[in-house]
């Protein structure tokens, strides 16, 4: 198992200063430019530990919002391509249905991948919803941006005798001609997230890897979605290493300590649905069908435990978080057991994607998570054997 | 009510009218739902962003004096919408082609907001086959400067606020969605979504129809729901100026959607200018 670890760079000093919103409209008179540089440093110091931790590491942007600092993800990429040594970056994710120029997005993951030797993995999101009004970004045609972005981004990375004509529905260019061009060949790991068991197939037929965010105990049935895909395409089951899990992690030698690490990274969980409510649903960012269920006020939880008990994990205790598998968090062993559990019920999870820091917990809680987590948990997660891949996938067609 | 398929071709006849139907129609390969009804001068009345069904008793009262077609606009409703279908430009164009299919003539051509929207488009184009055009609370310009916000940004809002933006009296809006039949309710879905797709960016309004307005030389009239706050009065003023000639009346009692609020004195408004030679 590969586990990256993970930070939104909050700039959570204004978390408890809101007028009902922590995106899009907060005003930024509330940064302090100040603070926010002491953050930033803070969180990059924290991901060079990482490097030398033997973690590998994971980046995300978004926008006009307190929760993450971060808006523009190759400006991570770029700072840690050069600082850090080992760890593989991977980009987690970069909403291409936004960007206004492709062309672009490939020059900078390029140019990543590069001065990394390598190390770039590619993540493509849609991106959630309250990105919308900063790109002013049609929702009711993103996904088909996206899917043009995406063909053309590989189109560039893959093509190197010469340009090549590009006039889609979206986007035109005449001479593409990539300098300089990626170190991976044919080009830097795939990966997107999703939440939709339709779009885990679709992932699933195009083999990338597949990540999915606070989906606990109903991780499972995107997994078997993925599973039908890939099988369908590849006629063989997807390895381990196809899929991906975002967890929180909290670990330390004392029960009590870690609880309350748990806690404080939680905050993640429970500031980031605070948005200004027309902002949670633009137009045709989901189907009409499932509108027609929301306008009706029919909403299903998101959340399970482990006994299908539906949780808000927006608003829950440490301990149905660590039921539903959102948290790992206890002592090494205990973390280590949870973990491997969550992998065993999921057929197989090869990537962690870890939140090790989040919001409250400071510089040296989080200092002492990592490399707790990196001395006793993740040497047996590496040596960890998953569950039998063609088992997951034959249970999937049966 | 019957329910007519028309099977598209260019020249087919028409139904006679004095009928009430409810059916679909087949403009160059995408279907849609209209409705046909009354007698007399032919009017197209072409909906607002709320979707055909607030405009239900306004046809009713428009097709005591004129013989009323109501398509529900692609991407609407039942209606379909073809793949690459993403302007209200591509909706004027569509438009134009149904007139032509109908073969209609003398056209008073009636449009709320959106719908007012794809009639300028359309007039721009051509009005071959229109007499008069009416416009009420009509979006599709931009007068002010690039940091004013001409049109309230509705994306933005809660329910609440939106419903007390663009009615006079908001209770009028409320729909509850629990009681409704499905249909309806997957209505409403779409009527959100399309109204995203064609009006989202540059938002309720076409940079170059503002030039355009010039080419229209058929009797005009602006009708003005005096409680919309959607859109000002200055607003619709200003874009009434641009149409040679275009009258401007106002509808009390009344918001955005004033063929829904006033759909009586809405249709008075509309017949008298039609009448009026």
């Amino acid at each position: 198992m590969r586990v990256y670890q993970f930070s939104e760079q909050a700039y959570f000093p204004t978390w408890n200063d809101h007028s009902g919103s922590l995106r899009v409209i907060l005003p930024n008179r509330k940064c302090d430019p100040h603070v926010a540089a002491d953050l930033f440093h803070r969180y990059y110091d924290e991901y060079q530990l990482c490097d030398e931790l033997g973690l590998d590491i994971m980046l995300n942007e978004h926008h006009q919002t307190a929760t993450c600092m971060s808006s523009s993800v190759v400006i991570g990429l770029a700072v840690l391509a050069r600082a850090t040594k080992k760890a593989r970056l991977l980009v987690l994710g970069y909403p291409i249905g936004h960007r206004p120029d492709p062309l672009r997005v490939v020059e900078e993951l390029s140019t990543i991948d590069v001065i990394s030797r390598g190390r770039l993995d590619m993540g493509f999101i849609k991106g959630i919803p309250y990105e919308i009004p900063a790109s002013n970004r049609n929702p009711t045609e993103l996904m088909d941006r996206f899917w043009e972005a995406h063909d053309f981004i590989i189109k560039a990375m893959t093509t190197h005798d010469g340009t090549f004509n590009w006039e889609g529905e979206f986007f035109h260019y005449r001479q593409v001609n990539v300098w300089p061009r990626v170190w991976q060949e044919p080009h830097p790991p795939i990966w997107s997230t999703t939440g939709s068991s339709a779009q885990a197939r679709v992932l699933g037929e195009r083999g990338y890897v597949m990540a999915t965010l606070g989906t606990g105990f109903g991780t499972r049935k995107l997994y078997d979605a993925y599973r039908k895909g890939y099988v369908s395409k590849f006629g063989k089951a997807p390895g381990a290493d196809r899929f991906a899990y975002l967890g929180l992690v909290a670990v330390a030698h004392d029960k009590e300590e870690a609880r309350k690490r748990g806690d404080l990274i939680a905050g993640y969980l429970r500031t980031s649905a605070i948005v200004h409510v027309p902002f949670r649903n633009p137009p045709g960012y989901v189907s009409v069908e499932d509108n027609a269920r929301m306008l009706r006020g029919e909403t299903p939880p998101r959340g399970f435990t482990k006994d299908g008990r539906a949780i808000n994990i927006h608003a829950t205790s440490v301990d149905d978080l660590i039921d539903a598998g959102i948290l790992f968090c206890g002592t090494p062993d205990e973390v280590h057991a949870q973990i491997v559990e969550f992998c065993e019920h999921c057929g197989g999870m090869g990537n962690l994607l870890m939140m090790g820091q989040a919001g409250f917990l400071t510089h040296e809680q989080t200092v002492d998570n990592l490399t707790l987590f990196s001395r006793e948990v993740l040497p047996r997660l590496k040596a960890y054997k998953q569950p039998d891949a063609e088992a997951a996938a034959k249970a999937v067609a049966a | 009510m019957t329910l007519i398929m028309r099977d598209g071709k260019k020249g087919q006849g028409m139904l006679q009218p004095a009928q009430s139907t409810a059916g679909t129609l087949v403009v160059e390969g995408t279907r849609i739902d209209m409705i046909e009804r009354g007698a007399g001068r032919p009017l197209i009345f072409l909906h607002a962003e709320n979707g055909i069904e607030p405009a239900a008793a306004a046809i009713d009262e428009l097709a005591k004096s004129a013989h009323v077609f109501a398509p529900t606009h692609p991407g609407f409703g039942r209606s379909e919408l073809p793949a690459g279908m993403r302007t209200v430009d591509d909706l004027s164009y569509f438009y134009l082609d149904l007139l032509d299919q109908l073969e209609l003539r003398d056209v008073i051509a009636v449009g709320v907001s959106l719908g007012a929207w794809i009639a300028a488009e359309m007039a721009v184009k051509s009005t071959a086959r229109m007499a008069r055009l009416v416009m009420a609370n009509a979006v599709g310009v931009k007068i002010g400067d690039r940091e004013t916000r001409d049109i309230a940004d509705i994306f933005a809002l809660t329910d609440k606020e939106y419903l007390e933006l663009v009615y006079c009296d908001p209770s009028a809006g409320q729909r509850d969605y629990k009681a409704l039949p499905d249909a309806e309710v997957l209505a409403a879905a779409r009527a959100r979504e399309a109204t995203a797709r064609f009006a989202w960016n540059p938002y309720f309004h076409d940079p170059r129809l503002k030039s355009r307005l010039h080419r229209i030389r058929i009797p005009t009239l602006f009708l003005w729901g005096s409680h919309d706050r959607m859109l000002s009065e200055a607003y619709g003023r200003a874009y009434c100026a641009m149409i040679p000639g275009a009258g401007f009346e106002m509808i009390d009692r009344a918001g955005h959607f004033p063929h829904q609020e006033q759909p009586k004195v809405f249709a008075e408004h509309v017949l008298a200018f039609a009448g009026n030679e």
